[in-house]
Order: structure tokens, then sequence, then C-alpha cells
């Protein structure tokens, strides 16, 4: 066996992959083989990163150098000057936003300095493809301790005093939920593992999947094992080609090593796993709508009770459980609930997987301690707002969630303080706004998205939904009224109270959540027709192209409100508050100088 | 309408369809994957085949119309060569996707959901790919295109149909 002196890692998760990572995995197995260095230098792909912004990101092992944004011509370089050299290609490591200083380790980046990693433990340090990489960090250790050590009741009571709670966004206690399905007797029981990610700009589940497939098998066994259930199911998206391709390899794998299968560890316990393809819907993410959709009907939700637990998949007690709880599970059998109890906040415990975007500098996937604060996510981690811009707002919990505001920035986020200032964990998706974003306009995307997405068995959800979209729109348009304020009001209120599933009774809350925080914007919209943050078309105003402009004052003198400004053959500048598009500038000038919206 | 049955490769792809119905175990319940591999294999699921799938199952054909018509995935209609997905998702909505959507609209000339008249280019929207750390992204196939903007729009169309009169 040759010894390798030095790893190459680079980052196989969707944003590098989509940024050529898998062709620069190639070009280095080439440039290494054409200087001799195939046998002591590997290239290995890995999982996600998490810094998505930066990608594609390649890390060499053991000196712990993290190189970002590396392109298919920066790969000669590495190797003539790292590998062979042994110097570090300064141009290529990340620097701080703010101090503009290079950074070659990724720990001393303020964007891993705060994250503390449970579910993303493995992502990133092994290969997914290689199930013997897991093994060697401790993979499959605690499904060996559940079935060889633990009685299945011992196991959920490790699950319960851990403190674990549902990721995927309603919290339910997953210890409870665990028992609830041990409860019932039946000749079968299902374990389905929820990879149906589908908030918008939410991805931890795929780079979970990407990343470390095995932690999510192992996990869906240890359930298995302790609900007294020989069959999971994984239900994912049919959009992540590259997590189901990692996944079927994982569980063959995993069968080739008697980890699933008949037996496991010798003990009388059985368990298999098989994949079933999502086919683009958004309301199977809600428990029972998917599992409608696994057994291959239309993925429309039923009432509840009866809960899955007692009346799931093929009318059998079914554990449904989403990606990022379950990668939580195998660190907690081995580590003990007392040890995940005391990361976190009073009633919720362990970590959150954000995922974090929009106008913010470090893009990308974040975990950090439950009861970290807004702000230290923001500008500690996401290194501040693109541009050195205010930040307006961010959104969380997606199409169900709402905007929290500079005023709640230091709140510790858990799951009952983003419920009590109006917005919810959610899956962890994070979108952070600057000045330039309206908040109409916001309210409008969301609720575009669920009326789309609504699957249409229940009237609050189906019509009131297009009902409060069809307002957002015409507010959008500059013909809103006061009266259609209340309606928001009043529809948004009576569909929380009275749609079927979560997708409805969560949907009106990014207006809900709007009005409350944004009201001024509603009203500049619907009194002044005016779009403050500028973003709104039907309402944007008319402006000087500078270039252009001679200052020959005709624009000035024909505007009806005064509301231009500039000396004679100096630049003319149109003071947008005031402008109300009558477009009387436009016709005067004789220069073109005035760009229509 | 022309037939999909009288298409070149017909019979081989009908026959691998029947292969991969035979493999599943629970038939009813694998009428979402099997609907899967009908579209990879034919690229749509026009109603004749949604039938052919109905009749082989056993089960009406108003419930494979059910299942087709409910998932976005599923489409019965043709497909261009070429489906260029524009990203919806929130990451994307707040970096400016609408511009970048318009301009693909305004310059083939079609609307989301439609197909060029050339067969060559279908524009969608799509629900978050969750590539958001590259937002506004645009997915042409399989391949991914990222920090798009409005000005990139005609060079991304022009490389395609170039591709197209290098091949024609």
């Amino acid at each position: 066996m040759t010894t390798q002196r030095t790893h190459i890692m680079v980052c196989g998760g969707t944003g590098c992959v989509s940024a050529e990572s898998l062709q620069i995995v190639e070009l280095f197995k080439e440039k290494l083989s054409g200087v001799g260095y195939a046998d002591e230098v590997a290239v290995i792909k890995t999982g996600c990163f998490g810094f998505c912004g930066q990608g594609p990101i390649v890390k060499i092992h053991p000196d712990n150098v993290f190189y970002v944004k590396v392109t298919l011509d920066d790969v000669e370089e590495i190797v003539n000057e790292h590998i062979i050299k042994g110097r570090t290609v300064g141009r290529l490591l990340y620097k701080e936003p703010e101090t503009q200083k290079p950074l070659p380790k990724h720990d001393e980046m303020s964007f891993y300095k705060k994250q503390y990693r449970i579910a993303l433990r493995n992502c990133g340090l092994i290969n997914p493809e290689d199930i013997n990489e897991y093994i060697a960090f401790g993979g499959y250790e605690a499904l060996g301790k559940a079935v060889t050590e633990y009685t299945p009741e011992r196991v959920i009571d490790i699950v319960k005093a851990s403190g674990l709670r549902g990721r995927g966004g309603g919290g339910f206690p997953t210890g409870l939920k665990w028992e609830l399905t041990r409860k019932p007797v039946a000749d079968q029981k299902y374990v389905i593992c929820n990879a149906d990610e589908g908030d918008p700009g939410a991805f931890m589940d795929r780079s979970i999947l990407e990343g470390d497939p095995h932690s999510v098998l192992e996990a869906m066994a240890i359930a298995g094992y302790a609900i007294g259930a020989s069959e999971g199911i994984i239900y994912i998206r049919a959009e992540y080609p590259l997590a189901i391709k990692r996944l079927e390899t994982a569980i063959g794998q995993a069968k080739e090593y008697g980890l699933l299968g008949k037996q496991i560890f010798g003990s009388s316990f059985n368990f298999d796993i098989s994949i079933k393809l999502g086919a683009g819907a958004f309301v199977c993410g809600e428990e029972t709508a998917l599992i409608h959709s696994v057994e291959g009907n239309r993925g429309e939700p039923t009432k509840k009770p009866p809960y899955p637990s007692i009346e799931g998949y093929n009318g059998k007690p079914t554990n449904v459980n989403n990606v990022e709880t379950f990668a939580n599970v195998p660190p907690i059998l081995i580590k003990g609930a007392e040890w995940f109890s005391s990361i976190g906040t009073e009633k919720s415990k362990g970590t959150k997987v954000f995922a974090l975007a929009g106008k913010v500098n470090n893009v990308g996937l974040v975990e950090v301690p439950m009861g970290t604060t807004l702000r230290e996510i923001i500008y500690d981690i996401g290194g501040g707002i693109i541009g050195g811009r205010a930040f307006k707002a961010v959104q969380t919990g997606g199409p169900s969630g709402g905007v929290i505001t500079v005023a709640d920035l230091d709140t510790p986020i858990d799951y009952e303080s983003l419920k009590s200032i109006g917005s919810m964990m959610g899956s962890g998706g994070m979108i952070v706004m600057d000045e330039d974003d309206c908040m109409v306009n916001i309210a409008k995307f969301y609720l575009e998205f669920t009326q789309d997405e609504s699957c249409g068995k229940c009237t609050p959800c189906r019509l009131g939904t297009k009902r409060m979209y069809e307002i957002l729109d015409r507010i959008t348009q500059g013909e809103g009224t006061m009266a259609d304020i209340d309606k928001l009001r009043t529809l948004g209120k009576s569909i929380k109270d009275s749609a079927l599933c979560g997708l409805g009774q969560t949907a009106p809350n990014p207006v809900l959540s709007t009005l409350e925080y944004f009201y001024d914007e509603y009203l500049a919209h619907i009194k002044e027709k005016r779009c403050p943050a500028g973003s709104c078309k039907a309402l944007a105003k008319y402006k000087v192209i500078e270039e252009k402009c001679i200052g020959c004052t005709a624009c000035a003198r024909v505007c009806p409100v005064n509301c231009i400004s500039g000396a004679p053959k100096q630049k003319h500048v149109i003071d947008e508050a005031a402008c109300i598009a009558c477009g009387a500038c436009f016709t005067a000038c004789k220069f073109q100088a005035i760009l229509r919206p | 309408m022309a037939n999909i049955f009288s298409l070149e490769n017909a019979d081989q792809k009908l026959k691998a369809l029947d292969a991969f119905i035979l493999e599943q175990d629970a038939k009813e319940d694998a009428l979402i994957s099997i609907l899967h591999k009908a579209q990879e294999l034919f690229g749509y699921l026009p109603s004749e085949l949604q039938l052919y799938v109905a009749r082989k199952l056993n089960i009406p054909a108003s419930k494979v119309y059910g299942v087709v018509s409910f998932y976005s995935y599923f489409s019965q209609e043709k497909r261009g060569k070429y489906t260029v997905n524009i990203c919806m998702g929130t990451a994307c909505f707040v970096k400016g996707v609408e511009k970048v959507m318009h301009a693909f609209s305004e310059q083939l000339d079609i609307k989301s959901g439609n197909t060029t008249p050339d067969g060559l280019f279908t524009l969608k929207d799509v629900r978050c790919i969750g590539a958001c750390g590259l937002a506004p992204v645009v997915m042409i196939n399989d391949k991914v295109f990222g920090h798009v903007t409005e000005n990139d729009v005609s060079r991304i169309i022009d490389d395609y149909k170039n591709m197209e009169g290098s091949e024609g």
C-alpha cells in the first residue's frame, strides 16, 4: 500500500458541481499523474462544505488550506505551487469582506468560527460515496450500540431525554413521535424519511444527503429498531438527482456490509430501505400528503387524526421524520442525551442548520446552536449585507413563515421565540433582504407560490390564497384601496383557522407578518402609489440618464409637481419620492435623457 | 396528433417500460415511479401513454391522469430540445431573477410553460433547485448557470442556437 502524503478535497455538492467541480477533480488527477504524483496525492470528492457562495471549494489536507472560487485554470498552479513546491497560492485564499485579509485556514474564518456542526458533521470531511470513510468517523457505531446493547424502549428514552425536535419545521419532539409509533400493535410498521425539501430557499437536506447519506440511513435503521419497523422509505424530490444517486450508492454499500438487511449486527433485527421519488408538489412535505404520494396517489393531505403513528402508509403505523432530524440521531446515541441537551435553549436543544442566502456576503449552509441571535448569523457568520447596504428584514420559515426586522435581530432564535415574533423556524431557509426589496412584493411572491402549490382539496386554501394573491397584485400595481388591507387581514385569519393542512394554515403568514412590520410600505403603495423600495415595476418612477442630460431645463419647466431640480447646463435630478409618473418630462426631453420606467 | 407509438424506437422504449413495470413488487404503489420511467423514455406523457400504463397496471385511466396532472414534474406536452428552467426560489427572487425571466421570455418570444415553434426551447419556472449560493440560477437541461443577469441571456441563447447550427 502506498502512503498518501496529501489529500486534495474537492467539493462535490450541487453548488460547486454546477461550477465544474467534477471537471476540476478530473483535471487534478490528470495533472498529478503528469508530474508523477498520482500515488502520493489523493483527490477526493467530498460533500458540501457549506460555503456555497465561494464555490468551487478545494481544501488541501493535512496543510489545512482552503481555496475558494477555484476554476479549471487554477488547477495547474495549485499542483505546481502548492503540491510540488509547498507554497500556498495566495490569490485563491478567502478574504474577509471587512479586513480583506486572506485566510488560509477555514477555522479562522468568521463564517465557520461560530458554527457548531452536528447534523453537518461529516459534510466536506468524508467521501460520501465510500462507506468506509463514514465508518472511520464512527459511522454505524450508534446502530450497533442500539441493537446489541439497548432495548427499543431505552433508545426512545435517550432520544426523548436529548430534547431533539423535528427539524422540518413543526418542532414536534422526536422521541415522543417514536414512542407513539411504537405503542400500537401491528404486523408491519414503517419508517419514512421526508426528503421532499420544498421550501424555496432551503437546501440543507439536500446537502446532508449528498454529503453524508449514511448518517440518514443509520438513523432510519435506529428508528426502525425503536418503533419495531423492518422497512424504511426515503421520499425524495426528483429535482435532486445527485442526492438520489448518492443514496442509491450508500444503500447498496450498507447492504453489502450487512448494515442493512437481515440480522443486523448479529441480532434478530431486520431493516431495509427503499427510495421513492416525488414529482414536484410542495404539499407532499406534509406528512399525510407525503404518505399518499408514496402510495402512488395524488399527494393530497387528509385530516388528522388519525395520525400516521396510528394509521399511516398502507394503513400501518408510520413514523415520518425529516432528513436533518435523522442526521442528529447517531451522535445522540454515541455522546448521550446529556451532551445534546446541554446545547441550545431551554426548550429547543441542539443545533439548527440554516440556508443563509439573499443579500448577504457569505451565502451558504450554517449550523449554529439554538439560541444564537440573528445578528450573529447575519453579521458575524454571514459577513453583513452585500455592498454595505442597509439591512431591512430576514425571512425565515419560507412560505409558512414571516419577516423579522432590525428590532428583533438580537432575539435568540429557537422554535418558540420565532413563533412569538410572527415567524417560524420552518425548515431553515433564511433569506436576507436589504432596502431595495419591497415587502409587499415579497408577500406577493410567497402567495403566488402557495396558491400555485395549493392542492385544491379544501376551499379556504384553494380560493382564499388566490384572492389574497389577487389583492396583493392589485396593490403592487398601484390599484389597491384601504379596504384591501382589511380584506387581507380577515381572509388571512379565516384561512389560518379553517384550512385542512399545514400548507393552508400557514400560507397567510408572510402577508400578516409584513402587514404588521411594514404597514407603512403597504400604505405608500395604496395612498401615494409609490413603492418605497423602488422594486414594483408598475409604480416605478422616471429617471434622468446622467450621461445624456445637457442641462437644458426643459423637463424641469414642464414638471407639474416641480420634482426636477438642477441649474442650467448642469445634470438634472428627479426626486422619485415626489414624482407622479405623468411622463411630461419624457415627452419634453429632446436628448432621450429621461428613462421611462 | 402524431401517435407516440409510431415514433422511431417506440418498440424498444415500450419494452424497457414493460420490463420496468415487471420489476415493481407493489404495482399500484409504484405508479409514480413508473410514470417517471415513462417520461424519461418518451420525454413526456401524452394521453395514449397514460392509457397504456393504466391498462398495463389494470387501474382506471382516470387515476393515472389524476396523478399526472397533479404533479408539476410530469409534462403532458412535448418539450423542446432544451428546457430552460428559471429558478423562482426566494434567494433567486431577491437577487432579481424576474428580470432574467423577462429577458428569456422576450428573446425567445414565448411565455413560461411554452415551447418555441422550432421545438428548440421550452421555457419553465421551477421552484428552487437548491443552488441558492449561485442565485440567480438558470438550468438548461442539466447544466446550471449561476449569477445570471439579463445581459447574459442573449449570449446563452445564441450559444445553444450555434451549437444546434454546427450539429445540423
